[in-house]
């Protein structure tokens, strides 16, 4: 056992963060430094993982420090079964993002890892914050290392794609933190209440606000999330981001940042606002079937491999979205591994295309052709990675999908099979895109002579490569070792909706006045 | 015995990882043919092993469960990782490893000098594996693994050779083809699912015993059911290649022969048949999709038979001929004969797997030749081929007593009497076509003079391919008397065998005895001559003249071009659907919707501010005069403001 342990993991970026700049040695220092913070980082958070008690219903590994006691503020974080994931998963792909861009980021490397560590701990924050002004704090701090590794890593287009992304995500967050502010005041007009940013109490309270009124907090929660997501259409930010961001970038964009929406969703729309939630249940459903559909078909007619990723991110978080807003328990497990899952295969994807973009220096579909012959390793790679995007059984996409669909067709929120039967068809879609890009790219014969040059992977990619694999060979066969972590956490959410549906939970306070 | 059956699921998985991860290394042909031959051979092993244990039990106590791990948990839903033994899928498992390994040993000859030799057995390996995954599975998710997974290794093995040209509809290299396939199965996976999440509603559950358990309490016509089992065959339409989604397997000709034989003939795509059989206490209960079933069947047989007369590559000949008798064996289903649509499942797998086989020696013979109309007097030198081929032949154009007219004849015959006269009369006119495409393709191929050119020295091939050839005719011959009907003083052993799977669905069907011996003698009478005819023109019109296509053609231009070019289906997907998706997707969603409407939403706000920014930032000139005179201007507009309110 560590003592103070989720403050351990969420801490020991930014020191490394500090090393990286203090020291200011040589690019490789840095590296190493960030590598090892980085894996520290994940073996500490193990202790997460398997020390977190799935059958206590209580936030865990808790910590609280009054911060600005004025306003009720602390330092307050905690984990449950849902955010522990994300924060493992966080941690993860860390070390995998600082390994993939050791060659391939070669200007102003302190920096870049030193950003990277930052994001971590940004991210691991969002997750754990117990305090809507911390997660605030952290969600906004988000925007600062990533604004900058797009900014100075990036594309050509770099400086339109990451303006494009603050501003669309600043949009967002400024109706939220008006929001987090009323709650605090609505908190404190309760009789004997204060202002309060605690979300532990906020769980009680918020559920209490009549429905108009909640009505407006969920869109001003939702709006913000959506943009993270991206729901249709508020995804537009994404394939400029991704396109533009250095691979390490895209794959902690996809990874990780995409989930603190649906993240959101879960911990502040379902559970501040249970009433509102199922009354917009519908709509954010069929946006999230909306954007299954219109993801799959966009990304279909990209010709630029790393955009028709990010077109079916769309796509995937499309599914969660359905999830979500099925209020099952199947559905919200579906939807919490599918968010782990999009983490794992499209990260790995980034991957795959950063490798082949720092070798040919394009992303092009139409440039390649023939890979299969020329770098095998490399292409088994990609056909496993794709596989599992497409949601083969035995891997862990279909188990995310399967779920998500399952529940929500049996949904009584969304009371209607119709949802699930146009999200399936992003089944047979998925197949379409992935597969006919895959053949284009790796089939066939090279459409370009500079093909003849490229070298297999390295230890190095390969070494990166095998712990995803690994994961999503395992969530695909024998997903129960997350599943049950989670299950408990997700069926008192469930519960307190069921409740509100059967009207057993309607703001009492309110009646009182 | 039973608790084993893990033990036929592994041996592949054993075999596919040794050759996945070592076979680049491993490089010794010989050594990785053997371990991909030997790991499905000991699975055989295994499941004839448990096939004698369940033959000395009684008949009810012939079924069992073997729960290995949960699989997928959540809220409500459970299923497990479980496999399920009973008289079909242990039959399913005989054929599918027996056939398998005969195919595993024939493509060590076949395969020999491939770069991709290694990965030829671990695709092959992945797809038993997945194969057996699919017959042995205890509940809808496992069997719809196995499922996804043969689809898979259809996919990837119709593109084994990724960098070879292949000609069709769409299509240019063999993965095209590979996706093609994997496509159109998604399109039948899609309507599976839905299936699936709909058994969940209605019985709770995903494991076969308790759905069907749950079954016994529904009546006839229950309209759930009724989506249920629809759904289910369109996604055996897909996997077993049936209108309306038999387009893929033509095309799937574009991987080597053994996987034509192996998974696109006599395995893979009669998982839809087995998945059927298997929900036979389902569909007993939907007689309106029953009715779709046979009718589809009909169809199929009739449409793929008709188009098999007036194809001339090799292949293409055979893969229609496996269209065509899927679709009698979904007739055999669809009339409720779910024994006799298994037993066909089983005999077509012995002629077709040897058909198949037959015809990779001679296109490796032939030096990659697959146009019959370049072939001719193979007879003299491969004799061995030809005489297995046209065992084969006959067996599957319904010559008494081998295999294929006991399977077939007893389908003509429910077809009629569970039927009806039209059912039968389209399944007997499919028979007398597939009876001539045969012979026709015996006679182009083997008889007469050599009609290819001079710089190719056609050779039997080696005795690794001939063997199983020789295996499986001699199964095409005896395999029938497993299913020699009683009128002809047989015991029907295959009947007996599977009576307690389908006993739940003959009871609610509570279809009639059939006692007018004399209608089932004079319709076999009737498939006979059929046979004989079909054949005999067949081989009469080619061995004349081998060009009588060309006669034809000039006679009945209209309808040979109809069927030489298959109804012209693939084109008419292609622009009905393919193409506007593609083109809508590419021009309006992206090009227009999201380019310009959406960005041009958020371009245009971010635009809209730096117009108004620039705007007011005139005001902003620093001259201290305009400031003074805006603070008066406006002082003046509020006492104004004022007074008047």
């Amino acid at each position: 056992m560590i003592p103070h342990v989720l403050n351990v993991v969420l801490f020991l970026p930014l020191i490394g963060m500090a090393a990286v700049l203090l020291a200011r040695r040589s690019d490789n220092a840095a590296r190493w430094t960030g590598l090892i913070t980085s894996l520290l980082t994940f073996v500490v958070s193990l202790e997460l993982f398997f020390s977190y008690d799935a059958a206590n219903p209580a936030m865990q590994f808790v910590e609280k420090v009054s911060w600005i006691s004025a306003l009720n503020v602390s330092y307050h974080v905690g984990l449950d079964g849902i955010s522990m994931l994300l924060v493992v998963l966080t941690t993860f792909l860390t070390p995998i993002v600082l390994i993939s861009s050791w060659n391939s980021i070669a200007k102003q490397v302190p920096a870049y890892v030193a950003l990277m560590l930052l994001l971590e701990t940004a991210m691991i924050g969002v997750f754990s914050s117990l305090d809507t002004f911390l997660f605030y704090v952290f969600w906004e701090m988000i925007l600062v290392p990533m604004y900058f590794i797009i900014g100075i890593w990036g594309g050509k287009e770099r400086i339109y794609a990451t303006v494009k992304f603050f501003i669309y995500t600043m949009v967002g967050s400024l109706l939220m933190l008006i929001a987090i502010i009323w709650l605090g005041y609505y908190a404190s007009t309760l009789p004997g209440g204060e202002f309060t940013t605690d979300i532990i109490k906020l769980f009680d309270i918020a559920p209490t606000i009549p429905l108009d009124i909640q009505s407006w907090m969920f869109a001003a929660f939702a709006l913000s999330f959506l943009i993270k997501v991206p729901a249709f259409p508020l995804h537009t930010w994404l394939p400029d981001a991704h396109v533009q961001a250095p691979t390490g970038g895209s794959v902690i964009l996809a990874g990780v940042l995409l989930k603190m929406g649906t993240y959101g969703l879960i911990r502040f729309n379902l559970q501040f606002f249970p009433q509102a939630s199922l009354e917009f249940a519908s709509f954010l459903s069929a946006l999230g079937v909306v954007g299954i559909i219109y993801g799959a078909l966009v990304s279909m007619v990209q010709k630029d491999v790393k955009k028709l990723v990010a077109y079916s991110s769309v796509s995937h978080m499309g599914f969660i979205l359905l999830g979500i807003f099925g209020v099952t328990v199947e559905g919200l497990q579906g939807g919490l591994i599918q968010m782990i899952n999009h983490g794992l295969s499209t990260g790995a994807l980034f991957l795959l295309v950063g490798m082949i973009y720092d070798r040919r220096h394009t992303r092009m579909i139409a440039d390649f052709g023939g890979l299969a012959r020329q770098i095998p390793v490399f292409s088994t790679f990609f056909m496993i990675v794709t596989l599992s995007s497409i949601g083969l059984p035995g891997l862990n996409g279909f188990v995310g999908e399967f779920l998500v669909l399952l529940g929500s067709f049996n949904s009584p929120v969304l009371d209607s099979p119709w949802y699930v039967i146009f999200a399936a068809t992003g089944v047979v879609f998925a197949a379409v895109y992935m597969l006919w890009m895959f053949q284009r790219v790796v089939f066939g014969v090279s459409r370009s002579e500079e093909n003849k040059k490229l070298t297999d992977l390295t230890t190095r990619e390969i070494g990166l490569l095998l712990p995803v694999i690994l994961f999503i060979v395992w969530i695909g066969v024998y997903p129960f070792t997350f599943l049950q972590k989670s299950e408990p956490t997700i069926q008192r959410v469930v519960e307190k909706l069921e409740q509100v549906q059967r009207g057993e939970l309607l703001s009492t306070t309110v009646s009182d006045q | 015995m039973h608790q084993y059956v893990g033990l036929i699921v592994l041996f592949p998985l054993i075999g596919l990882f040794i050759n996945g991860l070592f076979g680049r290394k491993i490089k010794n042909e010989k050594l990785i043919g053997s371990i991909g031959s030997g790991a499905v051979g000991l699975s055989f092993l295994v499941a004839i092993g448990i096939f004698v244990e369940m033959l000395g039990m009684p008949a009810e106590e012939r079924g069992s469960v073997v729960t290995l791990f949960t699989w997928i948990a959540a809220g409500s839903f459970k299923v497990s990782a479980a496999y399920q033994i009973d008289q079909l899928s242990i039959f399913m498992t005989l054929v599918v490893t027996g056939v398998g390994f005969l195919i595993h040993v024939y493509s060590i000859g076949y395969m020999h000098g491939d770069r991709g030799f290694w990965r030829f057995f671990t695709y092959l390996n992945l797809f038993i594996f997945a194969m057996l995954n699919l017959v042995l599975a205890d509940n809808y998710l496992l069997m719809f693994l196995g499922w996804e997974g043969v689809g898979l290794c259809s996919y990837l093995l119709i593109g084994f050779w990724y960098d070879k040209k292949f000609d069709g509809v769409g299509i240019t290299w063999t993965g095209d083809a590979g996706n093609k396939a994997f496509w159109v199965n998604r399109i039948g996976d899609f309507a599976f699912m839905i299936g699936m999440f709909l058994i969940f509603k209605e019985f709770g559950s995903l494991t076969f015993n308790e759905v069907m358990g749950g079954a016994e309490n529904l009546a006839v016509g229950n309209s759930n059911v009724f989506w249920i089992t629809l759904l289910l065959f369109i996604g055996a339409t897909g996997k077993s290649a049936q209108i309306p989604l038999f387009i893929w397997l033509p095309d799937a000709m574009a991987g080597p022969t053994p996987v034509s034989a192996l998974i696109h003939a006599a395995t893979m795509v009669t998982a839809g048949v087995y998945m059927v059989a298997r929900n036979s206490a389902l569909y007993a209960l939907a007689p309106d999709t029953m009715m779709v079933v046979a009718v589809v069947g009909a169809l199929t047989a009739i449409m793929a038979a008709s188009i098999g007369i007036a194809q001339n590559d090799i292949k293409k000949v055979l893969a229609y001929s496996t269209v065509s008798q899927l679709g009698y064996m979904f007739l055999a289903l669809g009339v409720g004969a779910f024994t006799a649509g298994i037993f066909h499942v089983m005999t077509h797998a012995f002629f077709k797997a040897c058909l198949f086989l037959g015809s990779g020696s001679v296109i490796h013979a032939m030096h990659e030749e697959q146009d019959i109309r370049h072939m001719g007097g193979l007879k003299k030198v491969m004799p061995k081929t030809y005489w297995t081929f046209l065992i084969s032949s006959f067996a599957i154009a319904g010559f008494p007593p081998l295999a294929g007219f006991f399977s077939k004849d007893e389908i003509l015959w429910k077809a009629f009497a569970d039927g009806s006269g039209v059912l039968w009369a389209i399944g007997a006119l499919a028979a007398l076509m597939t009876a001539f495409y045969m012979l026709r393709m015996v006679t182009l191929t083997f008889e007469g003079e050599p009609r290819w050119a001079a710089d190719k020295h056609p050779h039997e091939s080696p005795s690794s391919m001939t063997i199983p050839l020789i295996v499986l005719a001699a199964l095409a011959v005896v395999g029938g008397f497993i299913g020699v009907p009683a009128v002809l003083g047989g015991g029907n052993a295959i009947h007996q065998w599977l009576h307690p799977v389908f006993a739940q669905a003959e009871k609610t069907m509570a279809l009639p005895e059939h006692h007018n011996h004399a209608l089932e003698y004079a319709l076999m009478a009737i498939s006979v001559a059929i046979a004989i005819s079909g054949a005999w023109f067949g081989y009469r019109m080619f061995k004349k003249d081998p060009e009588a296509d060309g006669r034809i053609s000039s006679k009945l231009g209209f309808i040979y071009n109809l069927l030489s070019n298959k109804y012209y289906v693939d084109e008419g997907y292609d622009g009905a659907i393919v193409q506007p998706v593609v083109k809508t997707s590419d021009r309006f969603l992206f090009g227009f919707f999201d380019v310009r409407i959406i960005d041009g939403i958020v371009n245009g706000s971010a635009s809209l501010t730096a117009w108004v920014s620039r705007l007011m930032r005139t005001a902003q000139s620093g001259v201290v005069q305009n400031y003074a005179a805006l603070i008066v201007v406006g002082t003046l507009i509020v006492l104004g403001l004022i007074i008047i309110g």
